[in-house]
């Protein structure tokens, strides 16, 4: 038993240990930071499998936005915990019976996975050459710019409707705000800011009635 | 004894398991259902990491990378929703979540 194969039994341990109590924590803050902690082991693992790229992004884009999001929302609401459990045990017999069967039936599949390596139609594939020459970075950038661009763009389309229906949904409107509407705005017509009043020229009559004030003036 | 597919593998199984136990016990806590769902998504990566590593397959990561995007997209509207929920009814209980008569 080398060194890599201890470090994956202290990992995998830990990441077991997390998501028990993720999903038991009576305190859904305890469960958050459970959950972060699961994330830190489960990049462990991935690094153990040379992706590194991967294990960094988990970190990152899932331990600091989205949990950081879940525990905004939760610090946020106001959970009444004792609704929240009630009827915790009462599914525990169901919860459990479907969780051993499908660990029993995962195990009893991958079972002869422990003994001999995986037997492939081609040739028999040493573990780990992708990236013996590149950094797994590049190599993931290389496949993903350029086999993979057209996903890549769903992909980001896919972030902004999500970013898009967020702010949509969880939008306010302040009732004392003086906003414009730009709907309003752009539909406006000339007819509505600029109206044309017809008049009659009175320059040449106040011409005239200053004359005759001068005059009445020379007089008297 | 070396690592083998099948450790990885059985790691995932079993992360996939404990979550499923997870979904099925807080049947009545919204916030803990959308992190069991984030263990569960956790787990297939693992699964598609270790296949990525063994088979000599970069295919598997960006699957992964693609998963990661649409986890993230998933979380924040369904937070976002649990926050106008909240808003709306003043609990997040989901016995009260009854107007569609579900």
């Amino acid at each position: 038993m080398d060194a890599k194969t201890g470090l994956f039994y202290v990992f995998a341990a830990i990441l077991l240990f997390a998501a028990f109590r993720v999903i038991s924590a009576r305190n859904p803050v305890h469960a958050v930071l459970y959950l972060v902690l699961a994330f830190f082991q489960a990049a462990a693992v991935w690094i153990l499998l040379k992706a590194e790229f991967l294990a960094i992004t988990l970190v990152l884009v899932y331990v600091g936005a989205v949990m950081v999001l879940f525990l905004f929302v939760i610090m946020m609401l106001d959970i009444n915990m004792d609704t929240v459990r009630k009827g915790f045990w009462k599914h525990f017999p169901l919860a459990g019976t479907v969780g051993a069967i499908i660990a029993l039936e995962m195990s009893y599949v991958l079972m002869g996975g422990f003994r001999e390596p995986p037997r492939l139609a081609q040739a028999p594939v040493v573990p780990g050459q992708i990236v013996a020459q590149v950094s797994n970075t590049k190599e993931l950038g290389k496949v993903l710019y350029s086999e993979y661009l057209y996903p890549l763009e769903i992909a980001a389309v896919i972030l902004l409707v999500a970013i898009i229906a967020a702010i949509a949904l969880t939008l306010r409107e302040r009732k004392d705000s003086k906003r414009v509407n730009p709907g309003d705005q752009v539909r406006v017509k000339w007819q509505d800011r600029l109206s044309v009043v017809k008049m009659n020229s009175v320059v040449a009559a106040t011409v005239a009635a200053t004359a005759v004030n001068v005059a009445e003036e020379k007089k008297s | 004894m070396t690592l083998t597919l099948g450790h990885f593998l059985s790691l995932g199984a079993m992360l996939f398991a404990l979550s499923i136990i997870g979904i099925f016990l807080n049947r009545k806590n919204l916030i803990v259902l959308l992190m069991a769902i984030e263990l569960m998504l956790l787990a297939v990566n693992m699964n598609f990491v270790a296949f990525s590593y063994y088979l000599n397959d970069m295919a598997g990561q960006i699957f992964v990378f693609f998963i990661l995007t649409v986890a993230a997209a998933e979380s924040a509207i369904g937070l976002a929703i649990l926050v106008l929920l909240f808003r709306n009814k003043s609990s997040i209980n989901v016995d009260e979540l009854n107007t569609l008569r579900g």
